[in-house]
């Protein structure tokens, strides 16, 4: 039995969680710089096509391109069109980040929840108690 | 870990807004510090912030904020004749600072705010931390 296969979808859901966790938080923390744009990516198509990559490939030099799992690299995401522009150039809205950090740690907490779940399945089985 | 990035973006993001209230606590401080000439009066200060982008080429777009410098207000100082305040001048007039005291409260509010927000965020990461630190516990 393969372990990546147990965890199936969640592994991946939760790096990718985390990373976008990382873009929200850089938002919120520069709603007042001048000329920041706002920037996130599409959790949908970047979890797609992390699990369409069928074979990873592990980088043995520095010089190596990194294609970390969970990573979405700066040219995948997107910026946020604001509803407000502000004068300055900055289109972070606070109050879109803020739902969409809280839905994010949610759905992060419910994809742990799952991988605790399989973890505490395995151990019953491997100790075989119920 | 990857998560523990969001330490140091929510912490300069608070760094940044509490050199803004520093800022407005000054200004606020120095509203009424009346000086016998242009060039010796206080004048409104504003911090400047920058985004800190990693090195070139690396791939992540998660950033943090820092102050990259303070302006002063160009708005004109206030002319008032006063001749006989001690800090009058030959003419008679002393020189006010050109500090908006409701532009000042606005910001503080701001300020405070965006404050809570990073905190908002500090205690989240925490929690999704905490909890994954615990897996099938």
């Amino acid at each position: 039995m393969n372990l990546d296969s147990v965890f199936g979808i969640h592994e991946q859901a939760v790096q990718l969680r985390a990373r976008r966790a990382e873009v929200l938080a850089s938002n919120m923390a520069n709603a007042d710089t001048p000329g920041y744009k706002a920037r996130d990516f599409d959790f949908n198509a970047m979890l797609r096509n992390e699990m369409q990559r069928p074979v990873r490939m592990v980088s043995t030099h520095p010089n190596h391109i990194h294609v970390d799992a969970g990573i979405v690299a700066s040219t995948q995401m997107g910026y946020r069109v604001p509803q407000q522009p502000s004068l300055d150039g900055n289109t972070v809205e606070i109050e879109r980040e803020q739902s969409a950090f809280s839905e994010n740690a949610m759905r992060y907490e419910a994809s742990l929840r799952f991988l605790d779940s399989k973890v505490k399945g395995l151990l019953r089985a491997i100790k075989g108690t119920g | 870990m990857s998560s523990f990035k969001i330490f140091d973006i929510a912490g300069s993001g608070m760094n940044a807004q509490n050199l803004r209230m520093n800022i407005v606590a000054s200004n606020m401080a120095n509203v009424d510090a009346v000086s016998s000439s242009i060039d010796q009066t206080y004048r409104a200060r504003q911090p400047v912030f920058r985004a800190i982008y990693d090195d070139v080429g690396s791939r992540s777009p998660a950033v943090g904020v820092q102050m990259s410098g303070v302006v002063e207000s160009e708005a004109p100082l206030v002319r008032e004749y006063a001749p006989h305040h001690a800090m009058a001048d030959d003419d008679g007039y002393i020189y006010r600072p050109n500090v908006s005291m409701v532009e000042e409260m606005a910001n503080m509010i701001s300020a405070s705010r965006a404050y809570q927000n990073n905190v908002e965020v500090l205690n989240a990461t925490r929690r999704m931390i905490s909890a994954t630190i615990n897996l099938g516990k």
